[in-house]
């Protein structure tokens, strides 16, 4: 068997997990703060992905990305970057169709602490950022390490939107979901069940892992 | 001294009211809190403490302007040294009763001081999840003791502790409060909970 799609898929989703996890966590809790219309928007427009059809928001990213598009020429004049059918590409898409994964359940832990948690904090002299990091954020590592192993496993499983932008050029842009499809396409089922079995596998324990993080809430991970 | 003067809408059940405060409490004063429910006696302990801005106010503490709406001064909470107990002990649930006073203070003479007073030595490496409601009340208390702060206020705060419990802690606090030359407000529901702590009293009420 092949591994470089194995490979791809998990450097991408590691990589996804890691980049929302810097933009996600400062993300969550603006949102999570007292809401406006304006946040209410955002938090729709964030939202998107998970409603979308994949192959929609792949779509528009391929609009959005091709060089012929004022982004897409853009990047290409002033940092030679492609993101179309590159890897970079397919990160970029991964991040904006992961993104509610992280955003989500993190806005809501955070939304659910006691707002006097943050005030005693004040009142004790710290700072909003120190409050955050020593107060805040501590309380909520559970939905944290959640929203990152489900970001993960999401990514691993994306399909539609990497197939709209990033195709299946070997060793570039073609993850194990892609390597799946595309062994059956040429009647190589046996191909396709080790990839599916890969992973079926890698995803089995990434569930098994989010439900011992939260086997003693009272809360599933998915509510 | 603090004074104090200020006006902060707040909408209820029958509509727009105003909180409306104009008062002074003397150094080193345990005044008791009280007034109907929903009456904006936490919204007034807020608003001392930096953490609630009303519409018009103006507050000084020890010659010290803390706020001043017609000059926009405005002092953040970590800047005016208040202790506040709340009414739901706001304990962070990642501390142990240790960490939470190393949390509001460095001086760890101060921090074993405290324990003491409060009876929970025992308990000093548990987190708020294992204490009893009462453990959890004290706790609220001690820290915001650790603070030495120029103003204590304390939102139904000895709600959770028995009388014995209560009577010694008083008497405790009372030492501590003198020491620290802090100003004391009180909320209670219960005349009985304040009696030999409070010496003067305010009624809040809205208008």
């Amino acid at each position: 068997m092949e591994w470089t799609p194995i490979w791809l898929s998990l450097k991408l989703a590691a990589i996804t997990t890691l980049i929302l996890l810097v933009i996600g966590i400062p993300l969550a809790y603006w949102l999570s703060r007292r809401s406006s219309l304006f946040k209410v928007v955002i938090e729709a427009i964030l939202t998107m992905p998970l409603v979308l059809p994949p192959s929609v928001l792949g779509f528009y990213l391929l609009l959005c990305f091709s060089p012929h598009s004022i982004l897409g020429s853009w990047l290409l004049q002033h940092f030679n970057l492609s993101l179309v059918f590159s890897f970079e590409g397919l990160v970029v898409a991964s991040v904006i169709y992961s993104l509610p994964f992280m955003v989500s359940p993190v806005k809501s832990a955070l939304a659910h602490l006691s707002p006097s948690l943050a005030e005693a904090s004040y009142t004790m002299g710290k700072s909003k950022l120190e409050t955050f990091y020593r107060v805040l954020l501590p309380n909520v590592k559970t939905s944290l390490w959640t929203a990152a192993v489900l970001t993960f496993a999401h990514t691993m499983g994306e399909f539609g939107v990497v197939l709209m932008i990033g195709g299946k050029l070997e060793g570039v842009t073609k993850v194990a979901s892609i390597a799946i499809y595309d062994a059956v396409d040429n009647n190589q089922y046996d191909k396709a069940n080790q990839y599916a079995f890969v992973l079926f596998a890698i995803t089995f324990v990434i569930v098994v892992l989010v439900f011992i993080f939260n086997r003693n809430a009272s809360r599933g991970p998915l509510e | 001294m603090i004074e104090i003067a200020i006006r902060k809408k707040i909408k209820t059940y029958k509509g727009n009211r105003e909180l409306q405060v104009d008062t002074v409490f003397p150094d080193q004063s345990v005044t008791k809190i009280y007034g109907p429910s929903g009456a904006g006696k936490t919204t007034f302990l807020k608003i001392l403490a930096g953490l609630v801005v009303p519409e018009q106010g103006f507050i000084t503490a020890e010659g010290e302007v803390w706020l001043d709406t017609a000059n926009k001064i405005n002092k953040p909470p970590q800047q005016r040294r208040v202790g506040f107990v709340f009414q739901d002990y706001a304990l962070f649930p990642n501390m142990t009763v240790t960490e939470h006073l190393q949390f509001a203070t460095k001086d760890h003479q101060l921090i074993n001081r405290l324990l003491y007073i409060g009876r929970m030595e025992n308990f000093s490496s548990q987190r708020p999840a294992h204490l009893s409601g009462g453990q959890q009340q004290r706790l609220a208390i001690l820290r915001a003791l650790a603070l030495k702060p120029s103003l204590l206020l304390l939102d139904e705060a000895f709600s959770a502790l028995d009388d014995e419990l209560r009577e010694n802690l008083i008497t405790d606090l009372k030492i501590l409060l003198t020491e620290f030359e802090t100003t004391t407000l009180v909320v209670s529901h219960h005349a009985q909970e304040t009696i030999g702590f409070a010496d003067h009293s305010l009624k809040i009420d809205l208008e």
